[in-house]
């Protein structure tokens, strides 16, 4: 049974445990700390949390045991920016995305980095072909000032994809010694027209992909929504009820039919449609959804699910969402019903089990 | 000669010695502090070595001028504070 997950928060790292009476909070790290990423325990009990401190800068922390104590490790980081070097300043200034392939971990960043460590977290690696593709000074914020790295997907021994706010998708398929565009077929509203299919505009809030047929990417777009079956060589528009808008998506494991997404009103009224807060799930590849709406509040709503407060557990049918303003559900049917969290959490920035 | 202290706030997440130092520069000052304590150095600095954007360091009840590359001069007697800036919540 699933029954650990973690919660990363505005003001701290909260970990949620399922018991008889369903699920509540076993404990709270990092109080009153910004935690902008955690990546869970592996089978050894180590885990990493990525701090965001408003003064004093991005950190790391690190954890052999699953999250009972905690050491802080090496942040990823620039070297010096060289004089002259276009884009934005060489500074990280959020850890987005975490996770490990193999006994390598990847963080990605704003800026738009993604970071290799081999050492877990003593020392960090740029991805320089990557930072160092020609457009990527030109390369647009999400949301940000910068551009952000917010979902890395391991496809193969030497395949990853990343998704980057807002340069559309980009993919190895040799362990980094080359990095393509990716995002072809994404549509951008927010553009001209003549420049509304050009990848490297394409604004995906998120990208998940599905662990047995990794071929099979979703994304929740900003305009949209896209699926690829082709580990993102091309990409189709899908339709959702309600609004293609949102910022979520969780991938079923098992099933590449399977997908969910939590839609809101637009991109200029941020906050679930009608008020009434609902889940958008495909089971047949998004050619139809079903809005899941059991134990979901229907009125006076205003929770905005973030990128990464959406998660599915391994079995397929376990699930979590946090929102913007602090209210987590959990459902055990593949989302058919929800049960509200039994407290009242500071602002969610990522959900994830393990 | 110089003494250097950083806001207690900071003793949360790494060791904040208190430092007296013959420096003659605010960098040279920070650095003896960050010789004691080196993860103490990208709490208070950033990639470039500037000072972060919500930090704020006094120097005998002067604000510091030069964030970037941390020239302000250091009197013998000077009381270096390291702080956190309001504009950072």
């Amino acid at each position: 049974m699933v029954d650990r997950a973690w919660v990363a928060s505005r003001k701290g790292l909260i970990e949620l445990r399922r018991r008889a009476g369903g699920w509540a909070v076993e404990r709270t790290s990092f109080v009153g700390d910004p935690v902008s990423m955690v990546l869970p325990p592996d089978a050894s009990g180590r885990m990493f949390a990525a701090l965001n401190l408003g003064h004093f800068g991005v950190k790391l922390q690190a954890s052999d045991d699953a999250g009972a104590s905690w050491r802080e490790v090496t942040a990823p980081a620039f070297g010096l920016q060289p004089d002259g070097a276009p884009g934005p300043a060489w500074k990280v200034v959020m850890v987005w995305a975490l996770e490990r392939q193999g006994d390598a971990l990847y963080a990605g960043t704003l800026p738009g980095a993604l970071f290799k460590s081999t050492d877990a977290a003593q020392s960090w690696q740029l991805d320089d072909v990557l930072w160092n593709q020609p457009g990527r000074p030109t390369w647009g914020g999400g949301g940000y000032d910068t551009p952000g790295i917010h979902s890395i997907s391991p496809l193969g021994d030497d395949t990853m994809l990343v998704g980057v706010s807002s340069a559309g998708a980009w993919i190895t398929r040799d362990a980094g010694a080359t990095w393509d565009q990716t995002a072809h077929g994404m549509r951008a509203e927010y553009m001209p027209p003549e420049q509304a299919y050009d990848p490297d505009v394409q604004d995906p809030h998120a990208i998940a992909r599905c662990a047995a047929q990794p071929d099979v990417l979703w994304c929740q777009h900003h305009n949209g929504i896209f699926r690829s079956t082709n580990g993102g060589a091309r990409w189709d528009e899908l339709h959702a009820p309600l609004s293609s808008f949102g910022f979520a998506v969780a991938a079923h494991p098992g099933d590449p039919q399977t997908a969910w997404f939590v839609p809101a009103v637009k991109d200029q009224c941020r906050v679930p449609v009608d008020r009434a807060l609902a889940v958008n799930r495909t089971r047949d590849g998004g050619s139809t959804f079903d809005t899941l709406r059991a134990g979901l509040p229907q009125q006076d709503c205003y929770d905005l699910v973030y990128r990464h407060g959406l998660a599915v557990a391994d079995d397929g049918v376990t699930l979590m969402m946090g929102s913007t303003t602090g209210g987590v559900w959990a459902s055990g049917d593949a989302g058919d019903h929800w049960t509200a969290l039994p407290a009242r959490l500071p602002p969610v920035y990522a959900v994830r089990f393990g | 000669m110089p003494h250097v202290a950083f806001t207690s706030q900071l003793q949360r997440f790494t060791e904040t010695p208190d430092v007296h130092t013959a420096a003659a520069t605010l960098r040279d000052a920070l650095d003896a502090a960050f010789d004691v304590n080196p993860r103490l150095r990208h709490y208070v600095l950033d990639e470039p070595g500037h000072l972060r954007q919500h930090v704020v360091v006094y120097i005998s009840g002067r604000r510091v001028v030069d964030r970037m590359a941390l020239t302000d001069a250091l009197a013998p007697d000077d009381k270096v504070y390291v702080l956190q800036a309001l504009t950072g919540g």
